[in-house]
């Protein structure tokens, strides 16, 4: 079937994907329908035929005129696109800068579709500063066990609040993404730094259908713009590898976020002022032991050339960060992702490196070189265990690291309190279906640890003690303590306790290629074998699609409220800085 | 190939059968060399090759650590790790191997020991920038002509 024009119902129907399911049949267009756009911010345009068309008989439209007299310039005809049987426009680093309503018709004489973009303007400048964190993977269950675990609860009531629990604006966000309910860190970001929509395994780019990972449809993020237009600094911070999901968000554009060598160059390439967390071997020249690079380059010689202090301690981080001739930050702590809380500070296994840094300090020396850029500055923070820990069925690690996200918040609302000028918004990127629902009693009698989980009444209240008052508890494996479980899973052992001897890994790969049970748990007391609910293809539990909670605060923050999309995040940003205000002519 | 592994087998029997006398796992001429003793450096921006692990190079060792889940089940060797890798690296966007792996080449056929359990593994340290041509796994380090034993 095709979706011929004037027959609008029916096209819109097609651009809507309701007809999704069956062939490729008519124009698709990118920037895809229902965009908001940032007048100035670029992007890139493709419209991509369901054949070879005929350049004589495509035209494509903007509000009724040719593209090229909306768009400034003429889309480039591609008769045959590289691993594809079919035609294509594409036209590259585009912007708009009148807002409206944008309506795009394509057709190559047979079949034509449209699309509707919303192109905005903004009011004026509210804020010095945008600092946008991110809590990989946090979900309502691991806000609410963090605030059990760090403040304590007696009779219903709490004895304190989490510093992100008395923020003023809060909103319920949608994240899904253009190809599925489900999202990830990748496209889930990407939405965030640059309003538009992506696809799984995406960022900074609308997933078009050539085997090229990297030829993909653009589109600009913040930190792009605001370095671009405002001469803004922009700061990376996260404790995953650097070039992981979100922080790739903050950069890089590709279809394939496994991309590791690609990313780092395309984020090096950014300059952002601060740049700090792990995978270090991404980094380093392939002549070096610990690289995975394929070829010569060295960022860490490169960033010192190019004015970076850099840094592989807390100890140097924090020294740099005080100097106050450093006005360039670049830090690697990590061959992979950071440590997290419970391991680095408590359990200290083996594996742990010394002297990483803790997220609340990076936050710290982040904010404090960032500050000293005078046009204001847009940080992306990322606490990124809570979802791996998650991924993996760990639920101890990944609350523990919650509360070090909260502390990381306290050190972001100090900042913006006493400053007025800097807008924090804080959010998850996605959910894990996972949920607190009650404890687990040592003392209940009998061996069976399955009657040791207590419901309702019998859940009472855990007995995790902070002797030294830091907001951690010192233990986690006390003998009432907290219980978590995941909706979905794959086969594993439920041990009912916290995983004091490392981090748990639920799974191993069999010689079929399924992932089935991790034999090691078997001899824990009590363990018991969980036959998973999801297809033996994944190795951990994954992403939900349920709303995230995001909290923010100062100004600009009052946008914030009810229900809203993840793209409206870049918006609520981008307001605040004031990036599309085009002061009236007198 | 098959033949070589053939050959190896054989060479490979003393040791295997050595290392299954209880309490014996780094008996014989074999130095211990731990994990954390082949490498110096801060292992974020440098890693080299202690004098230790040096030293050692041609000469048969034991070294304690976890058999990574196999890369291919056609695959002449298999990764050691100084702590257990959950996942199948290639198979999971976000895992990637550890620098201070070691490849082992088996002087006979390995089963596969589950990624949880310690093993010792005892064979000749090679040093130096490898490729394996089968399945072009790099490595810097290798123990070949290799047994090992299931530390549980």
């Amino acid at each position: 079937m095709t979706c011929r024009t004037p027959r609008t119902l029916l096209a819109a129907a097609c651009s809507l994907g309701i007809l999704a399911g069956g062939p490729a049949v008519a124009q698709t267009i990118y920037p895809v329908d229902r965009a908001d756009v940032l007048i100035g911010q670029k992007f890139d345009f493709k419209v991509e035929f369901p054949g070879i068309a005929d350049p004589a008989k495509v035209k494509v439209t903007i509000n009724g005129k040719d593209h090229a007299a909306v768009l400034g310039k003429a889309a480039r005809f591609i008769e045959r696109e590289s691993g594809v049987d079919a035609s294509a426009l594409l036209l590259r680093d585009v912007a708009i800068e009148r807002p409206g309503t944008y309506t795009v018709t394509a057709t190559d004489g047979t079949s034509s579709s449209s699309v509707t973009w919303t192109v905005y303007a903004t009011g004026p400048r509210k804020v010095k500063n945008v600092v946008l964190m991110i809590g990989d993977g946090m979900g309502i269950a691991h806000r609410t066990a963090a605030r059990i675990m760090s403040k304590g609860i007696k009779e219903g009531k709490y004895h304190g609040k989490l510093a992100i629990d008395d923020m003023p604006r809060m909103a319920l966000i949608g994240t899904s993404g253009v190809d599925a309910i489900v999202t990830d860190s990748a496209n889930s970001a990407s939405a965030y730094t640059s309003g538009h929509k992506s696809s799984n395994n995406a960022v900074g780019v609308y997933v078009d259908r050539t085997p090229d990972h990297f030829d993909d449809p653009r589109v600009e993020y913040i930190g792009e713009f605001v370095k671009r237009r405002k001469n803004m600094a922009v700061g990376v911070v996260t404790n995953a590898e650097i070039y992981d999901a979100t922080p790739a968000a903050m950069g890089a554009h590709t279809a394939k976020r496994t991309e590791n060598q690609a990313i780092v160059d395309m984020l090096y390439a950014l300059k952002p002022e601060v740049m700090m967390g792990g995978g270090s071997p991404y980094f380093l020249p392939q002549s070096n032991p610990l690289s995975k690079r394929t070829d010569d380059r060295d960022y860490v010689a490169q960033a010192a050339a190019d004015g970076y202090r850099v840094t592989r301690t807390a100890q140097e981080m924090m020294a740099a960060a005080h100097d106050p001739r450093t006005r360039k930050l670049f830090g690697l702590y990590n061959t992979r992702f950071l440590d997290g809380y419970l391991d680095r500070e408590i359990l200290k296994p083996s594996y742990v490196l010394p002297n990483q840094p803790d997220l609340p300090d990076m936050a710290r020396a982040a904010l404090e070189v960032l500050s000293r850029h005078p046009n204001g500055f847009v940080l992306m923070i990322e606490s990124a265990l809570t979802d791996k820990y998650t991924h993996q069925l760990d639920t101890e690690r990944a609350v523990y690291d919650t509360i070090m996200l909260d502390k990381t918040a306290e050190v972001v609302k100090e900042f913006a309190t006493r400053r007025g000028d800097t807008l924090v918004i804080i959010t998850p990127d996605h959910t894990h279906s996972i949920s607190l629902v009650g404890t687990v009693n040592d003392d209940a009698p009998g061996p069976d640890m399955r009657e040791k989980v207590g419901v309702y009444q019998h859940a009472g209240f855990p007995n995790y003690v902070d002797a030294n008052g830091d907001g951690y508890p010192d233990r986690p494996d006390v003998s009432r303590r907290l219980f978590m479980t995941l909706g979905i899973y794959p086969d594993h052992y439920e041990t009912w306790r916290p995983k004091t001897e490392g981090i748990f890994f639920p799974t191993v790969k069999d010689k079929d290629g399924n992932y089935v049970a991790n034999e090691a748990y078997r001899a824990v007391p009590g363990a018991v074998l969980v036959q998973g609910n999801m297809p033996r293809s994944e190795s951990n539990g994954v992403h939900a699609a349920d709303d995230v909670l995001l909290t923010a605060m100062g100004p600009g923050s009052e946008r914030i409220h009810g229900f809203m999309d993840n793209t409206d995040v870049f918006r609520v940003m981008a307001e605040a800085l004031g990036l599309g205000h085009r002061p009236k002519k007198r | 190939m098959s033949t070589v592994i053939g050959r190896r087998a054989l060479l490979a029997l003393a040791p295997a059968l050595l290392l299954s006398r209880p309490g014996r796992a780094a008996a014989g001429d074999a130095a211990r060399l731990r994990f954390e003793e082949i490498y110096t450096g801060d292992r974020v921006l440098s890693l080299e090759f202690s004098d230790k692990a040096k030293a050692l190079v041609g000469r048969r060792v034991v070294i304690r650590g976890y058999m990574a889940p196999p890369l291919k089940a056609e695959a002449s060797f298999f990764v050691l790790t100084s702590t257990p890798v959950g996942l199948c690296p290639y198979c999971n966007s976000d895992a990637d191997w550890p620098a201070d792996l070691l490849v082992v080449y088996p002087g006979r056929e390995a089963e596969f020991v589950k990624n949880s359990i310690p093993i010792d593994v005892t064979g000749i340290l090679e040093m130096g920038p490898h490729r394996d041509p089968a399945t072009r796994f790099f490595s810097r380090l290798r123990l070949t002509d290799a047994a090992f034993r299931a530390l549980e």
